[in-house]
């Protein structure tokens, strides 16, 4: 199909969509007056029944863990699915040819590579912040987890490529993001121990406001903080695999 | 409220839409169609949001306001929260792929790609 | 107020066609960044704390550096790949010459 033909489809079609569509949004709710019940019973018993003022979290991990739990697989799988396609294989006798360095590295100012050292603390410092008060403020596990993985990046940015290699490659982060994932599947099968429901808020409550509040919503925050830090440290790394250890796979 | 605003967050989803699709459809470059999937994502954060609003609602978040006051839906917030992040790593999962095909086949124009070697 | 939030989704509407109508992968990565930082403040506008903070980290962050670091490994291998076969060929260069 050559390209003018596929354009004038789509073009065709893609009106026809947006003609339906248009038609379709019309029963919506006006903008500004939302008319459900639901979100106005779960804001409304939310903080008096699992004494967490962050309703959203206490949806996310307590009222719909379930949904969460499945997302949470979906980027343990897409993990899984970079590292075997662009990970290099271990200990097998590949031909493996190195190249000398491409020289393109520019060498960055000594200013830069200082400020980045309080920059790394203030981003973990901060990324920890997030995830501990998940239950309380605006946070919890999936944002603390992006910040704390952009301090080893802010790391490699200051060319610091050994320190990043020995913080990403280590089979520890692995271990990790296995540990994250799993031990969210197994809070929810311990309430089923209890012969309670599946991922049932069976810690005790706590005072609303205190840091260790809201039962088992903490803790599944900062499990799951744990794995997405995990997760993008090692799709970063394998991305970077080449460039830092120097060597080309043979195909 | 002036009537012509009554629907413009699904309006504006729905252009994403179509923007996005229209990018896929012309794209000359794996990674340029990659990032018009992430906007294509991105459109369905505006429509549910746009549902969710609620005018002079303010953040469902009680840390300091009593828990009797107006909020906006804080459902579809809790739906979007988890997707954000996930969808960055599905799209490192297709640059992946595209990385992939790149090194197997040496072409990065997705109309190159289609002819089958022997 | 609400004509400010109309005119954030307009400018929302706006940036993701820019998004797309960039046809240079790298200037589009700084497309997307921005894209990210307006559907960032349009959440913000919509008392969305947490998805702002979501797609603060993400897409203004992690997102451009998923495509950059994609990127970056297709040009190294192409690079490193050019380099090798140009010192082959005038190694045999060489070498035929000394044959002669």
């Amino acid at each position: 199909m050559s390209e003018r033909v596929r354009l004038f489809a789509f073009l065709l079609f893609g009106g026809l969509f947006l003609a339906l569509y248009c038609y379709a949004i019309m029963d919506l709710p006006a903008w500004g007056f939302y008319r459900g019940p639901y979100g106005d019973v779960i804001a409304g018993v939310a903080v008096f029944e699992r004494h967490a003022t962050d309703v959203v979290n206490a949806i996310n991990y307590d009222y719909r863990a379930v949904d969460t739990l499945g997302e949470e697989f979906i980027l343990f799988t897409a993990v899984l699915g970079v590292m075997m396609l662009l990970r290099r294989e271990r200990g097998e006798k590949k031909k493996s040819r190195s190249v000398e360095s491409v020289p393109d590295r520019r060498v960055l100012s000594t200013t830069i590579q200082a400020v980045s050292v309080p920059a790394v603390f203030l981003t973990v410092l901060f990324g920890l912040y997030i995830g501990l008060h998940g239950q309380l403020t605006p946070g919890g596990g999936f944002q603390a987890g992006v910040i704390l993985a952009t301090a080893p990046i802010l790391v490699y940015l200051a060319q610091n490529t050994e320190a990043f290699r020995r913080i990403t490659s280590h089979p520890v982060m692995e271990f990790i993001e296995a540990l994250g994932a799993g031990s969210y599947a197994m809070i929810g099968l311990t309430a089923l121990g209890f012969g309670l429901p599946l991922l049932t808020n069976f810690l005790p409550l706590g005072e609303t406001g205190d840091v260790f509040s809201s039962g088992t919503i903490a803790l599944i925050s900062a499990m799951v903080g744990a794995e997405v830090t995990a997760a993008f440290l090692l799709v970063a790394y394998t991305y970077l695999e080449e460039i830092i250890s120097g060597e080309l796979s043979e195909e | 409220m002036p009537p012509h605003m009554e629907l413009l967050p699904y309006i504006v989803a729905g252009w994403l839409f179509f923007c996005g699709l229209y990018g896929i459809v012309t794209s000359r470059h794996l990674v340029h169609c990659v990032i018009c999937l992430a906007v294509l994502q991105t459109s369905t954060y505006v429509l549910l949001l746009g549902i969710g609003y609620r005018l002079g609602g303010s953040a469902p978040v009680f840390a300091d306001i009593s828990p009797g006051k107006v909020v906006v839906d804080p459902v579809v917030q809790a739906l979007m929260l988890t997707d954000v992040v996930v969808e960055a790593v599905v799209v490192a999962l297709m640059l992946a792929l595209v990385v992939k095909a790149y090194e197997k086949s040496g072409c990065i124009d997705p109309k190159d790609l289609s002819t089958l070697r022997g | 107020m609400m004509w400010v939030g109309a005119g954030i989704l307009m400018l929302v509407g706006v940036s993701g066609f820019a998004v797309v109508r960039t046809r240079d992968v790298t200037a589009q990565i700084v497309a997307l960044g921005f894209y990210g930082l307006v559907m960032a403040l349009m959440f913000f506008f919509f008392q969305a704390p947490d998805v702002a903070l979501s797609q603060v980290t993400v897409g203004a962050v992690a997102l451009p550096l998923m495509v950059m670091l994609a990127l970056s490994r297709m040009r190294y291998r192409k690079t490193a790949l050019r380099a090798q076969t140009q010192r082959k060929n005038s190694k045999q260069g060489g070498k035929g010459n000394e044959h002669e």
